[in-house]
């Protein structure tokens, strides 16, 4: 499993798409915003921690079309399968290079991001916390979703229609958290309700991928 | 008709509304299941000629 | 006699042959008698006026939109449990009459809103939600017309279906949640049930009536297209093989 994990790790160091691509994507989204509001201060601040959400949420969806689409194209995906490692020890290892190269540079790089937008400053260390809470749900309900689409070409746009509403309940949970946090009140109760969404995310998504997965091995 | 007051608009638009979207699935099911039904049956002729 | 004979395509086809005319004639009765009834021979509300007759479409299209998409998850762990193909034609059939009857609940619940609430549109809790669950019917529809191998298809939707039904009941509640959040204790939602009087009851149970039939026979009859379309293609398939 650690093989893999490193496997997967150091091609996406190589291809050079992993680390860079989503940060500069959720750069240009954050940058984009005082654009269409307007550059008052005041209102940054507010809709900050909501953007902030937005933003790491489109990122990690962008890279997701990649997460199984290469193994599945030179055939590893198959060597996997029939490799004692179960499939969902498989997702659930993907998933997770997923989020170490997309979702943890995300979770760094957003106080710094908040900065920009001029996020209240109680608000950073929520805002750090519940990405973190969120983001690996994010990945793996992503890979669930790259399982889906992985046979279908070109099912990048399909993947985000699936994807999407599946992210709503962490979207909302987390920006919520970040807001609360943002403006000084008790953050505990969403940030609560987000780290039990991750647990069961984390612990049953993986099934539900292995067994689409397998489907679309057959 | 009965007097429908000031919101005769509203209570209008959202009877045309329904009955549109009503009209139009069941009209474009039994559209579709007409097509089916004739390709089904041109093609069990074909092949029981053939066969 | 069980149910399961019914899984069957060919006795399923002959059997709504049969119930079809049945369910089409009593739905139309239902609909028109329910909808006539309430749209001329019912008083207007004191406060709400003529608006209230929107409740005849409302209530039912939104009833029947969230009962197609559980009609389409018990036929899904049909699919999945027993294999049994109707099934999966079925939960595919229903869902474009369960996006129909979802956009039917969101106009008139926008038309009503607009004199009523002062605007068209509020992210209410269940609005927010009937929304979020029109994005699953349109993934869902999507993912089936995506794929090209029938079982594979119905293989994957139904798990999408699974776990979209986990998470549209999460939606549900963390938009509850979320609304509550941003403006304390400031409800729009009238509650429907509570203050309907008889007069209104009645004619609304029709249409209810109506619109649930007229569910079953939609789904009934585009099973059929289905089962026809699937066996047309095996038709044409086994004559190229033939030639």
């Amino acid at each position: 499993m650690r093989a893999l994990l490193l496997r997967d790790l150091r091609l996406a160091l190589r291809a050079g798409g992993g680390f860079g691509l989503g940060l500069a994507f959720f750069l240009i989204v954050i940058v984009l915003v005082p654009f269409s509001v307007g550059p008052a201060a005041e209102l940054l601040g507010r809709i900050a921690p909501g953007v902030l959400w937005l933003g790491a949420l489109l990122a990690c969806l962008l890279s997701l079309d990649r997460l199984l689409a290469v193994d599945w194209e030179d055939g590893a995906l198959d060597l996997l399968a029939t490799s004692p490692l179960p499939l969902e020890g498989v997702l659930a290892i993907k998933a997770v290079a997923h989020w170490i190269t997309t979702g943890l540079p995300l979770v760094v790089a957003a106080p710094v991001f908040g900065v920009l937008l001029n996020l209240a400053s109680p608000g950073y260390g929520v805002l750090v916390l519940s990405l973190l809470l969120g983001t690996p749900a994010l990945s793996m309900i992503g890979a669930f979703g790259a399982a889906l689409t992985v046979g279908i070409k070109r099912g990048g746009l399909l993947l985000s229609l699936l994807v999407l509403p599946l992210y709503v309940p962490i979207l909302i949970f987390g920006a919520e958290a970040a807001r609360r946090g943002a403006e000084g009140l008790d953050p505990t109760t969403p940030l609560l309700m987000l780290a039990g969404i991750t647990g069961v995310v984390l612990a049953l998504m993986p099934f539900a991928a292995g067994a689409v997965l397998r489907v679309n091995l057959r | 008709m009965p007097d429908l007051g000031k919101y005769a608009d509203a209570v209008l638009s959202a009877y045309a509304v329904s009955i549109v979207l009503l009209v139009a699935i069941v009209g474009l099911s039994l559209w579709r299941g007409a097509r089916v039904r004739a390709d089904m049956r041109a093609v069990e002729e074909r092949t029981r000629r053939d066969g | 006699m069980s149910l399961w004979e019914y899984a069957n395509p060919v006795k399923f086809l002959r059997l709504s042959e049969r119930v079809l005319p049945w369910l089409w004639g009593l739905s139309a009765v239902c609909l028109v008698v329910g909808l006539v009834w309430g749209f001329f021979f019912t008083p207007d509300d004191f406060r709400q006026g003529s608006t209230v007759k929107i409740i005849y479409l409302h209530v039912p299209s939104a009833l029947m939109a969230i009962n197609a998409w559980f009609m389409m998850l018990v036929a899904s762990l049909i699919w999945i449990v027993r294999r049994h193909h109707v099934s999966a034609l079925a939960a595919r059939a229903a869902a474009p009459v369960g996006v129909v009857m979802t956009l039917i609940a969101l106009f008139t619940g926008a038309i009503w809103g607009q004199p009523m609430w002062g605007t068209w549109w509020a992210w209410d809790p269940r609005l927010t939600s009937f929304l979020i669950l029109f994005l699953f019917y349109l993934g869902y529809i999507a993912l089936w017309e995506a794929i090209e191998d029938p079982d594979t298809a119905a293989d994957l939707t139904s798990i999408l279906c699974l776990v979209g039904t986990v998470f549209a009941v999460l939606s549900r509640y963390a938009v509850n949640f979320w609304n509550q959040g941003l403006h304390q204790g400031a409800s729009l939602s009238l509650d429907k049930e509570e203050n309907v009087a008889d007069v209104f009851y009645q004619p609304l149970l029709l249409c209810i009536a109506g619109f649930v039939l007229l569910f079953f026979a939609l789904v009934l009859y585009r099973t059929g297209t289905e089962i026809r379309v699937r066996r047309t293609r095996a038709l044409i398939a086994r004559e190229g093989k033939l030639a």
